[in-house]
Formats: structure tokens, C-alpha cells, sequence
């Protein structure tokens, strides 16, 4: 790709910054406060929308800071990867504002203040991660995510809330060691750390060096995309209001995750290195286990977002598991599940909260004939459901059929059956609460009431648009375009 | 020949006698003469660190008298680097108001800010001397300074005070043998000319008990494990001002002198693998990092908290020295930055409790954050930038000590150094999680708390906003000002 | 008879490093912190005799420069470590000086000078 110097992503990674002084400043005005998040939000999608033609080309907006250790500059650059990451959370924290304004005053929340500064410097981190164009780049804003998220998991201050934020930070920070420690092992293999497709180790390192940084970035971004056994810090963190578990825990940072994964695998030790060394195998098992325990305890949750945080261990598995096979057809899978899964979770946790703010219903089994109540709601769940059990028309078939492709090119069967048996469990476990919503006898929910139109219109937004990309998944915004060049670009054709 | 190292020197002993004068009539002019002095000093430490890095060294010789018969002043890399920091910090502290820093504005008479001025001089000397000798003279007048400084803080204090002096005068009287030994083994006392009469004696017994002793003696100042016990006691009681620059400045000035030694007056190797000096300091750090760390979980009072996090920290250093190579040293240089901005941060904001509440111990912190915002805001950065979080300035001092780490190969210093990290954060997230997340236990002296006034939360944010600022440009630093210094490691 | 002869030719030094044991004992084996402080001060004056000693040569004269022995330096004992000397004992005297206040502090606070009594009072009355 041609790397062209422009000054947006720079100013999509900082927008929501300075946002979060005019966010702070108006403190117990709502309307202005409020206002502010929703312009930032709109302006940060605007930027990273508007360098999607550029990058469809073949150029890559890009900015070098300065040097922030000798040698290593702080610098961003937008490239196929970044922006699919980048143009999912941008245009999700639009719909998600909205939707939080909603909630927040629903319930009413107490500091609220301190949550949307807080959500600001998330997305800021976020875009940071996404347009990184070295690892300590991208280390540095990860690590912000990290610190950013915590104020946001421990908001309700109960003491669950606290233990939660303590879990949090101990799994996450740990990750962060370890992620230190392979930005270091890193820069000695190589001398650089700049991204570049299809691995930047050189060639005669030692297997042993491989295994050894692979494992460091397991237990790093592994921790992020929760894969087990390090994934216990993804349900306790539901204690967090659920526009936080919607955005942050659906789509912002476990995708960072498993986006740092794509990085590793991609761009750091290269796909062919990791597939000679072994390791790569011992990923594919361990996702795939991670993705059926996963989809087994789902099953056995009756709290909905408890449900729901399994839901979204197992899917972070599926994508991690496409970028450890050595196909392009996983890797397109895999990448076009991060748009995917984001989209449909988004839209399940948003039902979740909005039915929360209405009926204060945290459990399925409390869940018997609300479909009369909140149909629209309902109904958007039934969309998510279906694709997310991999069910066409809505875009989880078309991530699945990848994936499920790719499984098949590298002749391992038994990936292809993993993904079809999470398939059946993930209908199990999500149909099951559609059909109780619309089926089930009951004589709770008997008045309509949905909750209000903040709520309602954008988790109706997100389950057209899942249906759309599943219909349509090579119109605007192209993602499948911009998927199968990374996959192209890492595997150099190399690869079934 | 260039006057610039005797000119930071000047200011400081000259107003600390105006200081200590005028402090009989009144206090406030003692102040204003105190902030003056360390001013002036400043002015002259940044000149000259902008000299040095144009031009290369600078030296004097105090009275004209040429070395190796006068004493001489030297202002290399390392030593405009440290006398920058010193300077700086001083600042920060003696413009702190005495209400909160000293725990009460002290009576007509004491010569409070004559002796801060006493103490700042004499770091700055130790820095900034070319001679051995000279070094042990600094050395006895900030340490007499800091003596009588600590005891402003309490009966307690005092005690602490007494066996602060007891193995203080171990320390200092230890180096004075070695630099006996050196002495009567070369003929000089000048470090220069030292450098150049040791390398035949290297083998000499004389010479590596010269080593073992100074550096045992500086090791007791700088609180390496072991030779800690002095430390917490000290610092606790110590009013805020004056830990500030006890554990800002004062342990890395017995870092400095160490790293003085091992690189300008005997050549590296000799401390590396003749005499394994960095080997021995390195585990006795490591070790100290774990220590330091678990003691400061168990606190409950937070200026002890911050005591022991102290002797973790300064065993950061000692682990940079330890490693012996460039990137190593480079990263426990600058660290002596970085601690020096973190923990004297952390000590005003102690005292900015205290004044405002009256409290210490962490659990009554309980609900802080919500009445005091600026100052907890501050306080985070600090506690971030000591966890290791980026983009603030401890990040990148981790960052190069771990280089470090994996060039030597050693790969138990790295996992002490991410190990630390995780244990910094149990201890200070767990102040983090009482000031914000806790609801108030309804304490009066929380429920009356406000944010302190503005000559109390300034310094505290100048030097909050300086910890993320040296974050970002700390290549620029590392580049400049470091990397000649460690220049001569292989 | 060997070591004999070392003995003799360099009894001053074992002295000093007896002295600087019987110091070292007080200040971190004793008690009572006025005992502290004397071995503290036994502890400095064994270094001065250090550097006195080696400042010394045999048969050599006071160092003021006189006609009748001449400008050879040899002859006159070195002045130097004096001078450093000098300098040490005036710190010795302050460490001692502000040492003895601080005792004077003690004492009317805790009426004690015995250093295991006082910590188990300062442990007591804090929090």
C-alpha cells in the first residue's frame, strides 16, 4: 500500500480527547454535556469514514509523530486492517451514545459525568489501537484502554462493582505485562517493531524464540479476547451498566484483543513462521475449546448478559481461530466477524439494557411472553439470534461460511465441525429466549411498552444493518473488499 | 573554564545564611529568600546542562588552583542531568507552602528554610564535585540538614532522626575509609587524576576494599536492601516537604555517586567483572524491588506506604546499575528522573491531605476523590505513572530496564521488573479504588474536605503535568542527555 | 614470624580496626542510645587515627617548611590527610552536637533512652 501523509487519523484518535474537556466543563448541564459526546462521536466517524475511499485505493493515510524511544517513533497509520476495526467502533459509539443517553436516564445513573469522559477516552484509545502502525504504538493506547475502561466496569460502586473492577484490572494489567515483555522480546529479534504484513521476524530465528514471543502475546491479547482460561474477567465485568458491556465488552475491547492477535499474526511474527513453529496449532485447539465450553455454559446462564458474555467468548474464539488456520478464506472470516459479531452483540446487549430500563428484568426466566410488550426490541433480537447461530440471511452466515470454508481448505474437519456445533448451540441458547419472548404463556407483559425511541432506534438500526451486510456484503462499506486484501497481503498468496 | 557549577552552588549556600537571618524577623522573608536561592540555582543548572550538551564538559577549579592540587568542579552529561533535577525539585518543594509541607509554619527562629537550602546545596555539591574528598563534605552537610530537617516532623520523628544519624555516619564514615584507602594507594584525591593512577592497582586488595566500602557506605544511603532499615521510620515521620526530597532526590544521589564511581573513576569493567559489584547490587536490588513491593501492600498508613514503595523503587535503579549495559543504565537514569517527579508528587499530595483533613491512615480516605478532584486527579497520574501505564513517564523507564533485561539475558531481572509492576498496582489502585469508588464512611473531616487552596495544588500539578510531559519526550532525553553517559559501557 | 612482623610494623592498623569493631558493636549492639552515640564516635575517631597513620613516615618532621631540613618533601610528614582530618572532626563534632540534642528530646518525651522501649512506645501510640 502507498502510505499518503494526512492529519486525520491523528485527529480521529484525538477528537474525543479534547471532547472530554467540554464534556467535563458543563458538569451539571446534561444537554450541553450529552451534546458534546454525540458531536465528538460524529465527527470521529466522519474522519474515519472519509479516509475509506483513500484506503480502497491502495493508499494509506499515515502520520509520524515523534520519537517517543530512540528509534521508534509514535506514528499512525490507516492500512486495510485499521480501518475495518477502526470504521466498526467509530460508527458503533455513535449509535451506543445515543443509546447510553437513553439508559442513563432511564435508570437514572448516578456520576454521569465520569462515564461519558470516561467512554471518550476509550473510543480515543481505541482509534489509537486501530491505526497504530508500530506495536509500541499500539501498546501504549492499549494499555490506555485498559486504564480508561476500569472507572466505566466499576461505575455502580456496589461491591460487586468493586470486585469486578479489581478482577478486571488484574487480568487485564497482567495482560499488559506480558505485552511489555513481547514489545521488548520484539525489538531485539528484530530491531523494529513497525507493522508489516506477513511478519517482521527475520529469518533464521530460533523456533524456540517463536514459541516463546507467540506465548507472550498469547497471554497478552489473549487475555483481551478471552479465550480460557483467561476469559473470567469478560462475565464478571457485566456488573458494568450495559451500554459499557455493549460497546466496550462487545466491540471496543475484546476486539482490540483479538485485532492485537491480527497484528501479532499478521504483521509481527507472520503467519508462515508461526505455522512452521507449531504454535499455531495449539492456538486452533484452544479457540476451538474455547469456542464449545464457551457455548456450553451459555447455555446454562439465566442472567441475560451473564448469557450474552459467554455468547461473546465463544464468537471472539471463531475469529481467532479463522487467524490461526492458514487460509484466506478463514482469515476473510475471521476479519469480517469482527463487523459482525460486533454488530449483532451490539444489537443483543442493547435489547438487554432497554428491557432492563423498562422491566428491570436481569433473567431469561423472568423473560416469558415480553415479546407482547417490546415486539421491536424482540424482534431485533431474533435477527442477532438467527445470525449469530449462522443462519442466512443476516451476516453471520457469511462470516461463518468463511470460516467454515477456510476449516475445510486447510483439511481440518474438525474445526469445521466445531463451528457448525457452536452453530446449533448458539441457536440453542439465543432462540430459545426469542421463542420464550414470543411463545411463552404469561400474564406479566400484557401492555405495550417499549422503552424509549433512544434505546429503540438504534438497536433497530443495528439489526437492519445486520441483515443488510447479510444480504449485501460487498456493498458499501466494502468489508469484504477490505478483508480479503489483508488476507492477501499476510498470506502473500501463500496458504490454501 | 567555566564558573556555571560553582554558580548553582553560590546561590544556594549564600541565601541560605540571608534565609536563616532574615527568618528571625520574619518568616515570609525567609521564604522569599529560600525560593530566590533555589531560583537562581535553577537558572544556572539549566544553563549549564544546555552548555554542556552544546559544548561537552565544564570544569573549575575552585580558587584557581589547578588539579590535582585544588578541588575541582565538574559539570559533565551525568552531572547537569542530576544537578537539573535536584534544582528543580528543590524548587517544587520550597515554593510548598511551610503550612502544609512542614506540618506547621515554624516559629520565629528556626531556621527551617535555611536548612532546606542547606540540604538542597549540599546534594547539588555532591553532584557537581570533581573530588573525592569535597564529595564526603556535601555529603556530611546534606545529610546534617537532613537530620535536623526530619525532626520537624514529631517526637517520633526525632527517634527516627537518631537512627537515621546512627547509620547515616556508618555510610558516610565508610566512604571516607575507602576514600582513604584510594588516597593513600594513589596520592590524589581528584577523580580525573584518580581515573588515571588506578588501572595498575586494580589488582590490589586495598583498592577493592576502597570499592566494597564505598560502595556498602553508599548503599546504606540509598536504602538497598538490606541496608534499609533506616528508610521507612525516616521518611513516615518526616514532614512532607522534607520526605520529598529525601526520597526524590536524596536515594539517587547515593545512586549517582555508585554510578560516579563505576563509570568516571574506575573504568566499568572493574566493577564488572573484576570486582562483581553490579552482579551483587543487581540481585540485592531485584530482591529489593519484591520486598519493597509486599512491605508497601501491607501498609496502612500512606506516607509509610509510600516509604517502602521508595525502597522498591530506588531498587529499580540499583537494578539498572545491576545490568551493566547501556540500555539498563539508561533506564535507571532515568528513572532517577522519573522517581524524582513521581514520588515527590506523591509526598505533597500526602501533605495536601494532611493539611486539608487532618488524615494519613488510607483506610479513612474513604469518598476523597469526589471533594477534592484536582489533587486526586494529580495523585492518579502519579499512581499510573508508577504502576507503568503510557504514556506516562514510568512506562518508559520499565521499557528500558527491560531492553536491558533481555539483551543481558536475564531473564529473572525482567520478570522481577513486570512482577513489580503488577504488585505496584495492588497497592496503589488500592488507594485509587478508597478515594474514588468507596462511598464515605461519613467522617466529618471528609464530609468538610475541599479542594486545597491554590499555592498547595499548584506545585502538585506542575509536577503531575511534568510526569506525563516526560513520558512523551523521553526520547529526546534519552538521546541527548543519556546515551553519552552510558557511551562508555561495552 | 612473619606475622609477627607484620604485627609489629602495623599494630596501628589492627588497633583501628579494633577501635572501628568496638564502634561498630555500640552503635548496632547497644542499647541505649546514648551508648549509640559513643560508639559512634569511637567508630570516627578509629578512622581519623587511620588517616593520621597513614599521613605519618618515619622519622619525619612537623610540616612547616624549615631551612636546616630543606624543600625535599620526603622529609616532612604529609599534611594532607591532617587537613582532611581537620574537616572530619568538626563533622563528628556536629553529628555529636545535633546526636545530643536530639537525645535531650528523647529523654523528656519518652523518659527513656533505651532504643527497644522507645519503639515499643512509638508502635503503641500509632494508629
Amino acid at each position: 500500500m502507498e502510505t499518503v501523509y494526512s492529519l486525520k487519523p491523528l485527529l480521529a484518535v484525538l477528537v474525543s480527547l479534547v471532547a472530554v474537556i467540554f464534556i467535563v466543563i458543563p458538569g451539571q448541564r446534561p444537554n450541553v454535556r450529552e451534546s458534546w459526546t454525540i458531536l465528538a462521536a460524529l465527527a470521529k466517524f466522519a474522519l474515519v469514514a472519509s479516509m475509506l475511499p483513500l484506503v480502497l485505493q491502495g493508499k494509506s493515510p499515515a502520520i509520524t509523530l515523534f520519537a517517543i524511544s530512540p528509534g521508534i517513533s509514535l506514528a499512525l497509520r490507516v492500512d486495510y486492517l485499521g480501518i475495518i476495526f477502526g470504521l466498526s467502533a467509530s460508527f458503533l459509539w455513535v449509535l451506543t451514545s445515543f443509546f447510553s443517553i437513553g439508559y442513563v436516564r432511564g435508570i437514572p445513573e448516578h456520576k454521569q459525568t465520569r462515564y461519558f469522559a470516561s467512554f471518550a477516552i476509550c473510543l480515543s484509545a481505541t482509534m489509537g489501537i486501530a491505526f497504530a502502525a508500530n506495536l509500541l504504538t499500539l501498546v501504549i493506547f492499549y494499555e490506555i484502554l485498559t486504564i480508561a475502561t476500569y472507572p466505566l466496569v466499576l461505575h455502580r460502586e456496589t461491591p460487586e462493582a468493586i470486585f469486578g473492577g479489581r478482577k478486571y484490572l488484574v487480568y487485564l494489567l497482567t495482560g499488559g505485562v506480558f505485552l511489555l515483555f513481547a514489545l521488548a522480546f520484539t525489538y531485539q529479534l528484530s530491531g523494529t517493531v513497525d507493522f508489516q504484513a506477513g511478519g517482521i521476524l527475520p529469518a533464521q530465528v530460533a523456533k524456540s524464540s517463536v514459541i516463546m514471543l507467540f506465548t507472550l502475546f498469547l497471554l497478552s491479547f489473549g487475555v483481551k479476547s478471552a479465550i480460557m482460561p483467561m476469559h473470567s474477567w469478560l462475565p464478571t465485568a457485566m456488573v458494568a451498566p450495559t451500554p459499557v458491556s455493549a460497546l466496550l465488552h462487545a466491540v471496543a475491547v475484546v476486539k482490540a484483543g483479538v485485532f492485537g492477535f491480527a497484528r501479532a499474526i499478521g504483521f509481527i511474527i507472520g503467519p508462515s513462521v508461526l505455522h512452521e513453529s507449531g504454535a499455531a496449532g495449539f492456538l486452533a485447539a484452544l479457540t476451538a475449546a474455547t469456542i464449545l465450553v464457551a457455548s456450553l455454559i451459555a447455555l446454562r446462564q439465566d442472567n441475560l448478559k451473564a448469557r450474552l458474555a459467554y455468547s461473546t467468548v465463544g464468537h471472539l474464539s471463531y475469529i481467532v481461530l479463522g487467524l490461526a488456520l492458514f487460509s484466506p478464506s478463514a482469515w476473510i472470516g475471521a476479519l469480517l466477524h469482527i463487523v459482525n459479531h460486533a454488530m449483532m452483540k451490539i444489537t443483543l446487549f442493547f435489547c438487554a439494557g432497554a428491557i432492563h430500563v423498562r422491566t428491570h428484568c436481569d433473567s431469561v426466566s423472568q423473560l416469558n411472553g415480553i415479546g407482547r410488550q417490546m415486539p421491536v426490541t424482540m424482534a431485533a433480537f431474533a435477527i442477532a439470534s438467527i445470525g449469530l447461530a449462522g443462519i442466512p440471511p443476516v451476516n453471520g452466515f457469511i462470516s461463518k461460511w468463511y470460516l467454515v470454508q477456510g476449516s475445510y481448505d486447510v483439511g481440518q474437519m474438525v474445526f469445521v465441525i466445531t463451528f457448525l456445533l457452536s452453530g446449533l448451540l448458539n441457536a440453542g441458547y439465543l432462540l430459545s429466549i426469542v421463542v420464550r419472548a414470543f411463545f411463552a404463556p404469561s400474564d406479566k407483559f400484557t401492555k405495550f411498552g417499549e422503552a424509549s425511541p433512544l434505546m429503540i432506534v438504534p438497536l433497530a438500526i443495528t439489526a437492519i444493518l445486520s441483515l443488510l451486510l447479510g444480504l449485501f456484503p460487498d456493498r458499501v462499506p466494502y468489508f469484504f473488499q477490505l478483508a480479503s486484501n489483508v488476507a492477501q497481503s499476510v498470506l502473500g498468496g501463500g496458504g490454501l | 573554564m567555566s564558573s556555571l557549577s560553582v554558580l548553582i552552588l553560590a546561590p544556594l549556600l549564600l541565601f541560605c545564611f540571608i534565609s536563616a537571618l532574615v527568618g528571625i524577623w520574619k518568616l515570609k522573608w525567609s521564604y522569599a529568600a529560600a525560593v530566590t536561592g533555589v531560583a537562581l540555582a535553577l537558572a544556572a543548572a539549566v544553563a549549564g546542562l544546555c552548555r554542556v550538551l552544546a559544548d561537552g564538559e565544564l570544569r573549575y577549579f575552585l580558587g584557581g588552583w589547578p588539579p590535582p592540587f585544588g578541588i575541582e568542579y565538574v559539570l559533565d552529561h551525568l552531572s547537569a542531568f542530576m544537578v537539573v533535577i535536584i534544582t528543580f525539585i528543590g524548587l517544587i518543594a520550597v515554593i510548598y507552602p511551610p503550612e502544609a509541607g512542614l506540618y506547621h509554619t515554624p516559629r520565629r527562629g528556626i531556621p527551617a528554610y535555611g536548612l532546606l537550602l542547606l540540604l538542597i546545596a549540599g546534594l547539588s555539591g555532591v553532584v557537581v564535585t570533581g573530588d573525592l574528598f569535597n564529595l564526603f563534605v556535601f555529603l556530611e552537610i546534606y545529610s546534617l540538614a537532613s537530620y535536623a530537617l526530619i525532626t520537624l516532623g514529631g517526637d517520633k520523628a526525632v527517634v527516627a532522626s537518631f537512627r537515621y544519624l546512627i547509620l547515616g555516619t556508618i555510610a558516610g564514615s565508610f566512604y571516607l575509609l575507602g576514600v582513604g584507602f584510594i588516597y593513600f594507594s594513589t596520592g590524589t584525591l581528584n577523580m580525573a587524576d584518580a581515573a588515571r593512577l588506578l588501572p595498575p592497582l586494580y589488582g590490589s586488595p586495598t583498592i577493592m576494599a576502597a570499592v566494597a566500602l564505598i560502595v556498602v557506605g553508599m548503599g546504606i544511603k540509598l536504602a538497598l536492601f538490606p541496608l534499609h532499615v533506616w528508610l521507612p521510620d525516616a521518611h513516615s515521620y518526616a514532614p512532607p516537604v522534607v520526605a520529598a526530597i529525601l526520597a526524590a532526590i536524596q536515594v539517587e544521589v547515593a545512586a549517582y555517586v555508585i554510578v560516579r564511581f563505576m563509570l568516571t573513576v574506575f573504568q566499568p569493567q572493574y566493577f564488572i567483572d573484576v570486582l562483581p559489584v553490579t552482579t551483587v547490587i543487581g540481585w540485592v536490588a531485584a530482591a529489593g524491588i519484591i520486598f519493597g513491593s509486599v512491605m508497601a501492600i501491607a501498609q496502612k498508613d500512606f506516607k509509610r506506604m509510600l516509604a517502602y514503595s521508595t525502597v522498591a523503587q530506588v531498587s529499580y535503579i540499583g537494578l539498572g546499575i545491576g545490568l551493566a549495559n547501556p540500555l539498563g543504565l539508561i533506564g535507571g537514569l532515568l528513572h532517577i528522573l522519573n522517581h524524582a517527579f513521581m514520588k515527590s508528587c506523591l509526598f505533597l499530595v500526602a501533605g495536601g491531605i494532611r493539611h486539608q483533613t487532618g488524615l494519613h491512615a488510607i483506610p479513612q480516605f474513604a469518598g476523597l476523590g469526589r471533594k477534592m478532584p484536582l489533587m486526586m486527579s494529580a495523585f492518579t497520574v502519579a499512581a499510573l505513572s508508577m504502576v507503568g501505564v503510557p504514556p506516562t513517564a514510568g512506562f518508559f523507564s520499565k521499557w528500558y530496564l527491560v531492553l536491558g533485561g533481555i539483551e543481558a539475558n536475564n531473564w529473572a531481572f525482567v520478570a522481577v521488573i513486570l512482577a513489580s509492576s503488577l504488585l505496584t498496582a495492588v497497592y496503589f489502585f488500592r488507594v485509587i479504588e478508597k478515594l474514588f469508588a468507596t462511598p464515605s464512611s461519613g467522617d466529618p473531616a471528609v464530609e468538610q474536605a475541599k479542594e486545597p487552596p491554590a499555592r498547595i495544588l499548584s506545585p502538585i500539578l506542575i509536577l503531575a503535568t511534568g510526569i506525563i510531559v516526560l513520558g512523551l519526550i523521553n526520547a529526546l532525553i534519552v538521546s541527548y542527555v543519556l546515551q553519552p553517559v552510558v557511551a562508555l559501557l561495552p | 614470624m612473619v606475622v609477627l612482623d607484620i604485627f609489629m610494623s602495623r599494630y596501628v592498623y589492627v588497633l583501628i580496626i579494633v577501635l572501628l569493631a568496638i564502634g561498630l558493636y555500640g552503635m548496632l549492639g547497644k542499647r541505649n542510645l546514648l551508648k549509640k552515640l559513643i560508639g559512634m564516635n569511637i567508630f570516627q575517631t578509629a578512622i581519623f587515627l587511620f588517616f593520621i597513620e597513614g599521613a605519618a613516615k618515619a622519622g619525619g618532621s612537623v610540616p612547616v617548611i624549615d631551612e636546616i631540613i630543606g624543600m625535599e618533601a620526603a622529609q616532612y610528614i604529609n599534611p594532607l590527610p591532617h587537613v582532611l582530618i581537620l574537616t572530619g572532626i568538626v563533622v563528628g563534632i556536629s553529628l555529636t552536637g545535633v546526636a545530643l540534642a536530639f537525645l535531650l528530646v528523647i529523654y523528656r518525651a519518652y523518659k527513656t533512652l533505651d532504643d527497644r522501649a522507645i519503639m515499643a512506645n512509638m508502635k503503641e501510640i500509632s494508629e
